[in-house]
């Protein structure tokens, strides 16, 4: 019997010609990636144990996004402390306001990232980097003060769930429609400790945003890690952005499953998640109407300069309803500079919306773009917990790029294919 | 080891933006994390909760983000174990790694365990009593590779031990 691309990626870390899924392995880590908001424990816990420094430095990248640009005195004083301490402990890529964006953009988009490796991050949506044929997932902060320090981490070998996606798929459909069906599907634990391979003729024809948007949200049904092998559009990225060598490893043809999903695209609606989880998922015809108070575009999800181009298909000569505020908020700075050279920072303003700098903030109910209670958001992040983006008393929508720029002219949530 | 104390009950999926808040997020302090514990699902959780108090969940319990904080907050609170259905990974392994409880309990079993009822948990037995009844229960004891790094204190003593072998 063969192996996943997960199980042969975890058995070369480990130094070991096979692992078995449940076998208990330890594997070297090729990227540690840690955010603002669990760095400080993370360091706490350095100090603890005694490190003097991380185990690689080319190896550590900390990113300042969260509550980046900081919103108050206590965040501004956490990321002071960060500063000094990725000084402290040699990590020499830490990433400042104004020169990254948000972590599981970056990370990808500036070469860190690369397939066939083992890749931890401080935050739940590492599993983003899975679009790159890696193993990346996300832990705590003990976990990852551990990793930082040894560059060797345990893990139990999941066992893997394939999903086909097949059929043809309809226009404005994009990724997040994608994996919102799925989750609908399994539930907010479907995929509770294992891997999600992402595979068939539709993932083929898929570009790199919307790839990453699936593995990114493959958490959201508690997967321990997604993944997608690499293929010529990954090479064709990769050429782009990582200049480091990389091995590109795939599942053997007699892989073994512990299940395999089959999703038909054909004739698939835009998909909307409903308060209060991700997995709450209705075809945008049954939510229709629904009024709104806020659309947020952005986030480590759907803040990618393809879905900034989509929402400005919308927007374009167009005005934001009156009763709306629209914020738009690319996820890097590279993606901001793309927007602002294809003109399209200037038909989001001309429309009336909120164009931001990168940042987590509104996502997580940080800064700049928290909602009130009693209020409506359509946003095109990932998590609509009770309270997630401010209020335990607001409601929040997840949906694409697509749904999110209709819904903003309209009021409403609204089908974009009808716009 | 037997643990104490009233429950407290929540449903299936309790997230860790339910669990601490981001907006609390910009401390490490457990005793501050802990004020604001649950506010979002209980205005009264954090009020009322004491030290040794047990936290009952359902399925998946600590899904979402990864922030360890919840943990923290968590036991800031003063509680030393959680009985869940099933819990989310990543939060697994933060409880395991800073010394919180999170022990799998059948469904069965935490259909008949009640906010205000009084447990007691066995942890070596793999045994729930309710005071005041003669009601018990059984659950699956921690795991072997988990006990390793609980039995080291942690695996921040468990890392130090490594780190003064290699230097």
């Amino acid at each position: 019997m063969g192996n996943t691309v997960t199980e042969k990626i975890l058995a070369k870390a480990a130094g070991k010609k096979n692992v078995e899924v449940g076998e208990i392995i330890e594997a070297e880590i090729d990227l540690v990636m840690g955010t603002d908001v669990m760095m400080p424990l993370s360091f706490e816990i350095m100090e603890e144990i005694g490190a003097k420094r991380v185990f690689d430095r080319e190896k550590v990248v900390v990113v300042l996004d969260h509550f980046a640009p900081a919103p108050n005195i206590k965040s501004a004083s956490q990321a002071r402390d960060i500063r000094e301490n990725c000084k402290k402990f040699g990590i020499d890529h830490m990433i400042e306001v104004g020169r990254g964006g948000v972590c599981h953009t970056i990370i990808p988009d500036m070469g860190f990232a690369a397939p066939g490796e083992v890749i931890v991050g401080s935050d739940s949506h590492t599993t983003t980097y899975g679009a790159l044929g890696a193993f990346s997932t996300g832990l705590g902060s003990t976990d990852i003060a551990v990793a930082l320090t040894l560059g060797k981490l345990w893990f139990r070998v999941p066992p893997t769930i394939k999903v086909n996606f097949t059929g043809e798929l309809p226009e404005l459909i994009m990724g997040k429609d994608l994996i919102l069906r799925l989750l609908g599907q399994i539930g907010a634990d479907g995929a509770r400790y294992k891997t999600l391979e992402f595979s068939g003729e539709i993932i083929s024809r898929l570009e790199m945003d919307d790839r990453f948007t699936i593995c990114n949200m493959g958490v959201e049904g508690g997967a321990k890690n997604a993944i997608i092998e690499p293929d010529d559009k990954t090479l064709g990225y990769l050429e782009r952005v990582c200049k480091k060598p990389y091995d590109i490893i795939r599942s053997d043809a007699d892989a073994a499953y512990e299940n395999i999903i089959e999703i038909d695209c054909t004739g698939m609606e835009p998909q909307v998640a409903c308060p209060h989880s991700p997995d709450n998922v209705s075809p945008v015809s049954e939510v229709k109407g629904i009024k709104v108070n806020q659309v947020y575009i952005g986030s480590c999800t759907n803040g990618r300069i393809s879905d900034l181009r989509t929402a400005a298909r919308f927007l374009k000569g167009r005005t934001v309803h009156p009763d709306v505020r629209l914020i738009v908020t690319p996820a890097s700075q590279e993606v901001y500079l793309q927007a602002v050279r294809e003109g399209l920072a200037e038909i989001f303003v001309e429309a009336g919306a909120a164009f931001n700098t990168p940042s987590c903030g509104a996502c997580f109910g940080g800064h700049f773009g928290v909602i009130a209670g009693g209020e409506v958001c359509l946003s095109t992040t990932n998590r609509n917990f009770r309270g997630r983006m401010g209020s335990n008393e607001g409601m929040v929508y997840l949906a694409s790029p697509a749904v999110a720029a209709a819904t903003a002219l309209s009021g409403r949530i609204s089908d974009p294919r009808e716009v | 080891m037997v643990l104490t104390g009233k429950v407290f009950k929540f449903g299936d999926n309790i997230d860790t933006d339910v669990i601490i808040p981001a907006r609390y997020l910009v401390t490490t302090d457990p005793a501050a994390l802990a004020e604001h514990c649950m506010e979002d699902v209980s205005a009264t959780f954090a009020k009322e909760v004491r030290k040794g108090d047990i936290i009952v969940g359902g399925s998946n319990f600590g899904c979402g983000s990864s922030r360890e904080q919840a943990v923290l907050a968590i036991m800031g609170c003063g509680v030393k174990v959680v009985l869940a259905e099933s819990f989310a990974r990543i939060f697994y392994r933060n409880c395991i790694n800073r010394g919180l409880y999170a022990l799998e309990v059948s469904k069965a079993t935490l259909d008949r365990i009640f906010q205000g009822d009084a447990i007691s948990v066995d942890l070596e037995k793999g045994e729930i009593i309710k005071e005041g009844s003669s009601e018990f229960f059984n659950f699956k004891p921690i795991s072997d590779e988990m006990k390793r790094i609980v039995a080291a204190g942690g695996i921040i003593p468990y890392t130090r031990q490594r780190i003064a072998k290699e230097v």
